[in-house]
This record gives C-alpha cells, structure tokens and sequence, in this order.
C-alpha cells in the first residue's frame, strides 16, 4: 500500500533522496531549491540518512565536488536553480563527457535579469546542451517519481550520463499537494546499488578520469557520448516500465492528455500543463476537439515520437517558458518545429512565449490560445507564429 | 570493446575508444612519444661527464636514465628540447644541436 502523504516539490524530491541515500551530496543554497540540501541536513542529522553532506562555497564548487566524488566511484547528488546552475556551466560538460553519472535536482527559475526568482525555464534550457538528461515533472508526484528513476537511468551500462531531474521553482516545489509515497522496502531494491566498473577509489586498478584530448581523439568520444544520449531513449522506457509495477503509475517520453482524435494541441511542459488540462476538458465539454501534449524528457528530444503522437492535428502551439532571444522562437518551439518538419506534418505550428519569471498562466488563456488555434486551422497564420501570451500590449 | 593504451592510435574507431577517455591502467604517458614535439636536440659529451648527475632531477620529462648509478644517453622518444639540462650541467657535457 502506498503512503498518502501531502507534501511540497522539494519535500517530495528531498524524500526520495532520503529513501535512495546517495554516498555523497555537495550543494550550495539558491532560492527556490534551497530546501533540499536543507531537508537532507535535517536527515542526515536525525540519523536518518548516511550520505556525506559537503557544504561548498559556490556551485561551480559543488558541481566539481560533484565530479569528483562521482568519478571515485561514490553515488552522488546536488540540486540548485537558475543562476546557481548558470555558474556550474562549465562543469556541466565535465561531468558530461565524462560520463559521470551524477542526479542533479533543478527547481527552475528565470535567470537573470531583471533579476526574479520565480518559475521559468530558462535555466535548464540554457543547459539543453550540455550533455545531460533532462526530465521535467508537472507536480510535486511526478518530480518525487522522476528522481527515484534518475539513477537507474543514469547509471545504466549504455547511457552512464548526469541526469536533471526539474521541477517549477515555487508553483510546484513550494506548493503543498496530495502524494502517494512509494514504501523503501519497494524503493530500495528498484533503485538498487551503484556498482561502477571503473572507479578511481578501486585499490585493484590505476585510473585517470579527464585526459587531454588531441584533435584527433575529441570527435571520437564525442561521437561515443552522442550515442549514450540516443540510447538513453530505450532505458527511460524499460526504467518507467518497471516502476509502474512498484507505483501502478505509468511514464513515457511525454503524456498525452485527449490527443488521440484531438484538432488542436498545446505541447508545453512543466506545472502549466495542469491548468492547460483544466481548459482541454472545459472545452471537450463544449464539443472542441481540443489535447495536450506534456513533454516528460527533454533530453534526449524525443522528437519522432512526438510527431507520430502530433501526426494527426490541424494546429500546434508549442509554449516555451523562456525566451530564446533569437528572433525565431523558443527552445521546445525551435526543436519540435524541426522535428515536424522531417516528419512532414503539414499541421500550422506557432510557438508561444509564456509565463516567464512566474507569471501565471491561467485557464482562460489557455482556452484563448485554443479558439486561435482553430482559427489558424480554418482560416490560415495572420498573427506571428512566434508570439507572448499573458503580456500586456 | 575498449583497446589497451598501447593499442590505441589516431586510426581507433570510436566504437574501440573508452568512456570519456578514460585510461585504465598506469604508466601510459610512456606510450605518448613528447619527443615529436623537439626542434632542437641535446647531445650528451660523455667525455666530459663527471656523473654528478645534478641534469637528471632538473629534466621535467625524466628524459635522464640512470643505471647503476651513472647517466646515459636520452630518451629522445620523450624529450621535448627544453635544454634545462645543458643550464644544469656544470662541466659543458650536454650541448644542443639543431634539429630533432
């Protein structure tokens, strides 16, 4: 039986930790994920976690930290938000490339400026390509369920990647809502124990992690990585088969809400896609063939099968909570876009900027951009196809 | 499959590569042969050598081999021409020439 619990986002998160009990955790506070090295502290000190709790002086440091503890064989996490990930940057790739696979929780929030510590997205997305897996959850059920498959996706023979685990800074990391928590008699054994082949802590093999690169040499291991990436597909879904059989609850790439005979569709992701599902069924109601697309895994960019899942809809507004300052859209728009295209989707495709440092996004704009949507389908693209909602002008 | 360090070489596909690049053994700066990167050589006078071996700590590259006790001549497959050791010597025993 599972436990109903009514829990915030990053208490949610903070518990799975608790029940996985990573070796090592170096984290640095930033708002809106301070709370989760905050709630392990408490953890750790009441003795019910054993994980090495490291306080660093940035989280350039505490990335590092990270890759270090990781590459000497520790299982190992962090968690920040916005700036606090913009300045682990660097690290980012190293971690990356070498194939360090550490569980990292985003609580996600604009990056400055103006400066706001709200909900956006622009933190992760500006690490899009950074080499790590990305998965965004819609509430506080799914980022606790996401992270207790971060690992055996991470760590998997094929992939053996860093994973970002996001959820929405404050609507959905402070918000107190119902849970069902998965017992640890079931968690721990899901989860399992990290065993890694190569690790520089091993007394029985000499190791280096890192080496310098010639050109002759880079594009190779880049090559290498590429792949893990590509293969991390099949993983995600064997992962979210065998925790349906521990939580009865079932994940994929994306989810897709009334889209099977769906006209029109929304695809966006994160904690709008509640309300956005609020609008579809006000509007199935109403007769409106109306669905909505949630997209779960963002990296790798499950694409294809988002088109296949689009195959059949006259108009797509793809919502991309941050700005991509390109004068072409945003990341999400710009990605499935092309995605459609190879898929010759002949549907009209707009992409809509929304609810960027927090602004909230309500029913009623969602059923707006719905009836626009059926107006593109019948009577063509007059407006931008790359345009805001919510904006006053 | 993944190639020892000795095996691997600018024809290795990256199917045969490690992760990362990782390296799994020890000691396989011996396989990377630093001396391609010379432009001037040193030249060991051996005539001249009181074998104080005071060049041998001063070579960054450990380029300096000792046997029983006395100096040789240099392992030019790691050398990179630094000419610290001529600066060490005190008795004129290493001089460079142009060239590898």
């Amino acid at each position: 039986m599972a436990i109903k619990e009514r829990m915030s986002g990053n208490e949610a998160v903070a518990y799975a930790m608790k029940q996985i009990n990573p070796d090592v955790m170096p984290a640095f506070p930033i708002t809106p994920s301070t709370e989760l090295p905050q709630f392990v502290a408490n953890y750790i000190a009441n003795g019910e976690m054993d994980t090495e709790f490291i306080p660093v002086e940035s989280e350039h440091s505490s990335m590092s930290a990270a890759i270090g503890a990781e590459a000497a064989g520790a299982r190992t996490m962090t968690a920040t938000s916005s700036c606090g990930l913009a300045l682990m940057w660097e690290v980012l790739y190293v971690a990356a490339s070498n194939r360090l696979p550490i569980a990292m929780a985003v609580v996600n929030r604009a990056l400055s400026g103006p400066i706001n510590i709200n909900a956006e997205h622009s933190d992760s997305m500006g690490a899009r390509d950074s080499g790590w897996l990305q998965i965004y959850a819609e509430n506080n059920q799914e980022a606790y369920d996401n992270f207790l498959q971060a690992y055996r996706i991470a760590e998997h023979k094929n992939v053996k990647l860093p994973i970002m685990i996001c959820q929405d800074g404050f609507i959905t990391s402070h918000a107190v809502e119902n849970i069902e928590l998965i017992e640890d008699e079931l968690v721990k054994p899901f989860v399992g124990e990290y065993n890694p082949e190569h690790y520089l802590l091993n007394p029985e093999e000499k190791m280096s992690v890192g080496p310098y690169a010639v050109s002759n040499y880079c594009m190779e291991a880049k090559k290498a990585q590429a792949v893990a990436m590509e293969n991390a597909k099949e993983v995600i879904l064997d992962v979210a088969k065998e925790f349906e059989q521990i939580s009865g609850r079932k994940y994929g790439f994306f989810e897709e809400y009334r889209l099977d005979d769906a006209d029109y569709a929304i695809v966006a992701i994160g904690s709008a896609c509640g309300t956005i599902k609020d609008a579809v069924d006000e509007l199935r109601e109403q007769g409106m063939k109306v669905g909505l697309l949630k997209v779960r895994v963002f990296r790798p960019f499950p694409g294809e099968e988002m088109a296949e899942a689009l195959r059949h809809v006259k108009s797509i507004a793809i919502m991309d909570r941050c700005e991509g300052y390109n004068a072409n859209g945003g990341p999400l728009g710009a990605e499935l876009t092309a995605a459609l295209y190879r898929a010759k989707c002949n549907a009209e495709v707009i992409n809509l900027v929304y609810g960027l440092s927090g602004r909230d996004l309500r029913v009623q704009d969602a059923k707006a951009i719905y009836e626009d949507l059926a107006d593109i389908a019948a009577n063509g693209l007059k407006d931008s196809h790359y345009r805001y909602i919510g904006l006053r002008e | 499959m993944s190639l020892k360090a000795e095996n691997i070489n600018e024809t290795t596909r990256w199917q045969d590569l490690t992760e990362g690049l990782q390296i799994h053994e020890p000691a396989t700066s011996k396989n990377f042969e630093t001396g391609e990167w010379r432009t001037n050589t040193p030249v060991f006078h051996e005539d001249l050598c009181k074998q104080c071996l005071l060049c041998v700590p001063y070579c960054p590259d450990s380029c300096i081999t000792v046997k029983n006790g006395k100096r040789g001549d240099f392992d030019l497959k790691h050398c990179k021409g630094c000419a610290i050791c001529v600066a060490a010597c005190p008795f004129n025993a290493i001089t460079m020439k142009e060239g590898k």
